[in-house]
């Protein structure tokens, strides 16, 4: 399957290390990867193991110590502002901190704003620049009458993830990295900003990465799944068959430490 | 933001330390719309007197009315105000050594004490190991007493311009009284002369002034560049931080004040103006200032909130402005109400060597300091002329201090209590 879609984004030899001496860190240790068009990835990983500093270098935030990475078949280049721009018009990523993610003194209209001018609408008319930050709103069924004027921090956590979410849908990236977007919020929110998360991802088109510590949930969401121990991908391949079919003693420890509901929930479905 | 005001209002070591600042502030703006002399006018002649309600003899003298006060303890108190307890003492002792039976002498019935003392003293009478120096003494002190009791008016006369004897205009009577307010020249003096003859208080006054605005150019120069140099530093790094970190490091290296004393020494004494030393004093106290919004900013530029404006596509000084300086404003007010507090200081301490601003126009706290000490007002005893000084410069630090201790503790989570 995944071998007839084109490769978008992908890396050989990845490595970041933190630190000199005493305090070095290998927090990504060369690994190599390929995410195709459209298809939803999951990295896995306990926490510690790396994941949101890949996740970075992905995102160009910062610079890997080794490796290149590709991005639409090029070796990608970002050096100048201009190019990271350009970038980020293709991959955009939602934190896992909702309550960290946002700048305290800029209100929630700018927030968005930014979105529709980074996408060329800077000289739309005001109007339709409402309308647009509303439907993005609607989508994840909050009220744009009811958030203007507002600042983030004045939102619940699950309020916030959504807007993230919402901004999202008026960049409409090629690529969005989710970094544990749930983790952080009360269970009950969970669920509907995995559901927004989806139906996003179905009416854009994107490609999902999807990175998180629970491996249930990424056996729910994904095509295919990357397990990442200590800075490495130990193991990866399509959902069924990491999951269904483990075999790296660190996969099946992942599994077994899901708790039993998911268990009974998502394995028994199959 | 008003929420953010409360809170600090709320904080007691804030509220404490910015009334003193205001108060300072208040009279420095106040007190020259009230009291208009020029404050660097020499109106006495000698050096240091002490402080008080300086009141025109001539004036008191021909008041237009003189009121008459028949008051019991008048004549008690202009016997004390020349005969102290001490002379009391001494003049016994004379009259002992002189032979007068101690039983019979009271010093505290003037009365009988004079009587007594007239009888047996005799200024030439040089009693055994008698210095010359105590011979003078119970001179001076004889001739002191001499018409002590007296009731008489005193005679004011005048020079007849013909012949050139005097003759009597009027006579004050002991009981002769003027008002104040009726009085043409009286002049308030409440922290007497310096050893210029001016007025300490309006100096004073003028010098705070002058002081706090040193220190204001003094501390904004120095957040001014120690926040642009820490800001790029920290939020551009790898080059950019290592330039400016070598410059840091050596301004470091060298002490702020060994500097500003080369500096100052350098200018020479009349390019010294009360600006030219603030802002030298500015552009040697940026380094703490920088390294501190740098870590600040280090710390600040791997936030997700930071992240995420970049993926919003903004700039790196829009980044710099919008998610970091705001971040950092609260601390950056605090790092400049600290350099302001250090100029006032370091200008008092320049001046204190000699090196501050050139002395002919303003005053500074910094120059009084100076002034007394050549004048060693310390060991003269002369407390107006340095004290209120010095209290000053403690009042306008410790008040600053205190602002930003409560700053401190309103945008510090850990120290809140
Ligand atoms: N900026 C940094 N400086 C030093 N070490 C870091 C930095 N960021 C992450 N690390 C280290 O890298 C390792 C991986 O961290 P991270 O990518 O956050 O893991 P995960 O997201 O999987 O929990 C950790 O050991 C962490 O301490
Ligand atoms: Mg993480």
């Amino acid at each position: 399957m995944a071998g007839e879609k084109r490769v978008c984004l992908s890396g050989m030899g990845v490595t970041k290390i933190f630190g000199f001496g005493r305090t070095r860190t290998v927090a990504v240790d060369h690994v190599d990867f390929k995410f195709h068009e459209g298809e939803v990835v999951s990295i896995v990983g306990e926490s510690g193991s790396g994941k949101t500093t890949l996740a970075k270098i992905l995102l160009g935030l910062i610079n890997p110590t080794e490796g290149e990475i590709y991005f639409q078949g090029q070796k990608r280049d970002i050096r100048t502002h201009r190019k990271k721009q350009e970038y980020w018009k293709n991959i955009q990523a939602i934190f896992q901190d909702p309550f960290s993610s946002y700048n305290i003194f800029r209100k929630i209209d700018s927030v968005l704003m930014d979105c529709i001018h980074m996408r060329g609408g800077r000289w739309l008319p005001h109007a339709k620049k409402v309308e647009m930050m509303a439907e993005a709103c609607r989508f994840v069924n909050l009220k744009f009458e009811e958030l203007t004027n507002k600042y983030p921090f004045e939102l619940s956590g699950g309020q916030m993830q959504r807007l993230m979410i919402a901004r999202i849908f008026l960049l409409k990236p090629k690529i969005l990295l989710a970094d544990e977007p749930t983790s952080m919020i009360d269970a009950c929110s969970r669920a509907t900003i995995l559901d927004y998360l989806m139906d996003l991802r179905n009416a854009i088109g994107m490609t999902l990465i999807f990175i998180t510590h629970d491996i249930g949930l990424a056996y729910y969401v994904s095509d295919t799944v990357y397990i990442m121990e200590r800075g490495r991908f130990v193991e990866y391949g399509s959902a069924d068959e990491v999951i269904l079919r483990p075999k790296q003693a660190y996969t099946r420890r992942l599994i077994s430490d899901v708790p039993k509901i998911y268990e009974e929930w998502d394995l028994s479905t199959v | 933001m008003r929420h953010t005001l409360r809170q600090i209002f709320r904080s007691g070591k804030f509220v404490v330390g910015f009334s003193i600042f205001m108060m300072i502030l208040l009279i420095v703006i106040v007190y020259p719309l009230v009291v208009t002399h020029p404050p660097l006018e020499i109106i006495g002649q000698g050096t240091f007197f002490p402080p008080g309600i300086y009141v025109s003899t001539y004036d008191a003298i021909n008041a237009p009315t003189t009121y008459m006060l028949n008051l019991t303890d008048a004549a008690a108190k202009r016997v004390a105000n020349k005969l102290k307890n001490e002379d009391r003492l001494a003049m016994k002792e004379w009259m002992v050594a002189a032979g007068v039976p101690e039983s019979e002498i009271d010093i505290a019935d003037t009365e009988s004490l004079l009587t007594l003392w007239k009888r047996h003293y005799d200024p030439n009478k040089r009693m055994e190991g008698m210095t010359f120096a105590r011979l003078r003494y119970y001179q001076r002190v004889n001739a002191a007493i001499e018409g002590l009791l007296s009731t008489e008016a005193a005679i004011i006369a005048a020079k007849n311009r013909e012949t050139g004897a005097l003759e009597e205009v009027s006579a004050v009577k002991q009981t002769d009284y003027v008002n104040i307010s009726e009085v043409a020249n009286v002049r308030v003096l409440a922290l007497g002369t310096d050893n210029f003859g001016r007025d300490v208080l309006t100096e004073l006054v003028r010098a705070t002034g002058v002081s706090l605005q040193i220190g204001f150019v003094a501390g904004l120069i120095a957040t001014l560049i120690g926040l642009t140099l820490g800001l790029l530093a920290g939020y551009i790094g790898g080059l950019v931080d290592d330039v400016i970190m070598f410059f840091t490091n050596l301004f470091t290296v060298i002490p702020g004040f060994v500097l500003l004393i080369l500096i100052s020494f350098s200018i020479g004494q009349d390019k010294r103006g009360a600006f030219t030393i603030a802002t030298v004093i500015g552009l040697t106290s940026w380094v703490w200032t920088t390294r501190a919004v740098r870590a600040q900013v280090m710390s600040l530029r791997n936030r997700d909130h930071v992240n995420l404006s970049k993926l919003s596509g903004h700039s790196i000084p829009y980044i710099i402005l919008t998610d970091i300086l705001p971040y950092i404003a609260s601390y950056v007010v605090m790092a400049l109400i600290l350099q302001i507090s250090s100029g006032i200081l370091a200008e008092a301490g320049l001046s204190i060597l000699g090196l501050g601003p050139r002395t002919t126009e303003v005053p500074t706290l910094g120059l009084m300091m100076n002034w007394a000490m050549i004048y060693q007002a310390p060991i003269l005893g002369k407390w107006w002329a340095y004290l209120p000084v010095l209290v000053t410069i403690a009042l306008i630090t410790f008040s600053m201090n205190l602002m930003n201790t409560g700053l401190d503790q309103v945008f510090n989570p850990a120290l809140r209590d």
